[in-house]
């Protein structure tokens, strides 16, 4: 079974030469290709057809790790293997390298990029809810030149984000600070699966607590109500847990698909909430299991 | 239509592709390639796994236009000069029974082993929970990975008492 629709294929070599031709009129319009994990598929399904892919891999703007400017950069081109076995970003934003390794498989995550995850933008993606505990920034290139928009206000729908047409995303950049946090994901069975839900949480030195919600709405989304509950509060009793549990269960909204039911989805999220906050606190006083672990399996305990 | 050259088991090889043919159609198509398997076309199997420069992939989710100027590794060019170690193993322990699976496996455990010739079992797990087995239950292929590893570490002891 391959792919019926033909366009075609260019691979610029540099930024400017790539805007210009997503911005450049063809049939079914162009879109950009970084890993096509999900592109590839979506064009053999039919569910995309468009008219020309402009291949981002040979842009030197979207490659690599590093620290800049008090932040941490990561080039939109870097695959998930690289992102878990990023020494920075295991340092600076370890919750983000434990979701990166929950992404499909190693032979998916060998290909598919950080910057796709999040410009693909289904509901389930894992990087959504590690960006937001971050309040990451997304780095975008137009022809007008360059802007950055806060990860709470890029995802807008089921694969629809805040990404101008014909716009590339350059990476993200992610403050620095001192913090704990935890990824749980949920899924079908071990191995690779899409998530049927996944939380994630974030605590600072002084107990501020950032929560996100994947696969529960139609985007990753952030937890405010639980957010407030917790503030100030680094070791949470296990009467407050509960009450944030209950919070967690009211303020998503997922929907029954073939992975899960809507009842099921909204009562893992108060189970994976209550363990992921705990799973927080430990690493923060310095125990608890290594990042790398899913807290929803048992090896994890 | 373009003509691309990749290093296809180490020897150069130009084609002539179309932009909307995946890698797994050239392999299997044009170049005579007929390990990788077309399992699910969508990345969830792992029958279609390839190495790309070094790198376990997805065959079936990559462009052939896009890997021009890349190594690509399929089974018929690993153990050139006779079976590996692991392939061995794999046939001392009779592992497999179809063996749709086998070429994707075996490229994935071997990429695991060149970077980490000695992984713990949960590696081995994480490394192959995306070539999916219908016969075995994943037991006996976990097994005799393992059982290379073991060996691995037993040869790097070996090393280490030489003086």
């Amino acid at each position: 079974m391959s792919i019926a629709h033909e366009f075609e294929y260019a691979r610029p070599a540099s930024l400017k030469e790539a805007l210009g031709l997503l911005a450049r009129p063809v049939q079914g319009g162009a879109v950009p290709l970084a890993g096509g994990t999900d592109l590839v598929a979506w064009l053999r399904d039919g569910a995309v057809s468009p008219g020309r892919l402009v291949d981002l891999k040979g842009l030197e703007e979207l490659r690599g790790i590093r620290l800049k400017g008090g932040r941490l950069w990561i080039g939109a081109n870097t695959p998930f293997a690289e992102i878990i076995e990023s020494s920075l970003v295991r340092r600076h934003a370890p919750t983000l390298a434990e979701a990166a390794g929950m992404v499909a498989s190693v032979g998916v995550r060998n290909r598919a990029t950080v910057g796709g995850n999040i410009c693909s933008a289904v509901p389930c993606c894992d990087s959504g809810p590690a960006l937001l505990v971050h309040e990451a920034a997304i780095h975008v290139a137009t022809r007008r030149g360059t802007k950055s928009i806060p990860a709470g206000k890029w995802f807008l729908g089921p694969r629809r984000t805040a990404l101008a047409k014909g716009g590339i995303v350059l990476g993200m950049s992610l403050p620095l600070s001192r913090h704990a946090g935890a990824f749980a994901k949920l899924k079908r069975y071990r191995g690779e699966d899409l998530a049927q839900a996944s939380v994630a949480v974030r605590v600072d030195a002084r107990g501020v607590w950032r929560v996100a919600y994947g696969s529960v709405a139609p985007t990753p989304i952030r937890g405010p109500k639980v957010e407030r509950l917790l503030r100030g509060e680094k070791k949470p009793s296990a009467a407050l847990l509960k009450k944030a549990a209950v919070l967690a269960e009211a303020e998503v909204a997922p929907i029954t698909d073939i992975r899960s039911s809507q009842a099921y989805r909204r009562l893992m999220v108060g189970v994976m909430l209550k363990r992921a906050v705990r799973l927080a606190v430990a690493r923060a006083a310095g125990r608890g299991p290594a990042y790398g672990i899913n807290i929803l399996e048992e090896d994890a305990k | 239509m373009k003509e691309i050259a990749i290093r296809l088991n180490g020897e150069i090889r130009r084609v002539v592709v179309n932009p909307n043919e995946t890698l797994l159609d050239v392999l299997r198509g044009k170049l005579g390639i007929k390990t990788p398997k077309e399992g699910c076309g969508r990345g969830d199997c792992g029958a279609c796994t390839v190495l790309l420069d070094g790198k376990a992939v997805r065959s079936c989710l990559i462009l052939a236009i896009e890997t021009d100027g890349q190594s690509v590794v399929t089974l018929e060019g690993v153990g050139r000069k006779g079976p590996t170690a692991l392939q061995k193993a794999f046939v001392k322990n009779n592992t497999f029974q179809c063996g749709f699976c086998a070429p994707g496996v075996i490229l994935s455990a071997s990429a695991l082993l060149a970077g980490k010739p000695q992984p713990t079992e949960h590696e081995v797990r994480e490394a192959l929970a995306g070539n999916l087995c219908r016969c075995t239950g994943y037991e006996p292929i976990v097994e005799t990975v393992l059982a290379v590893a073991r060996k691995n570490g037993r040869k790097a002891t070996i090393r280490r008492k030489r003086p």
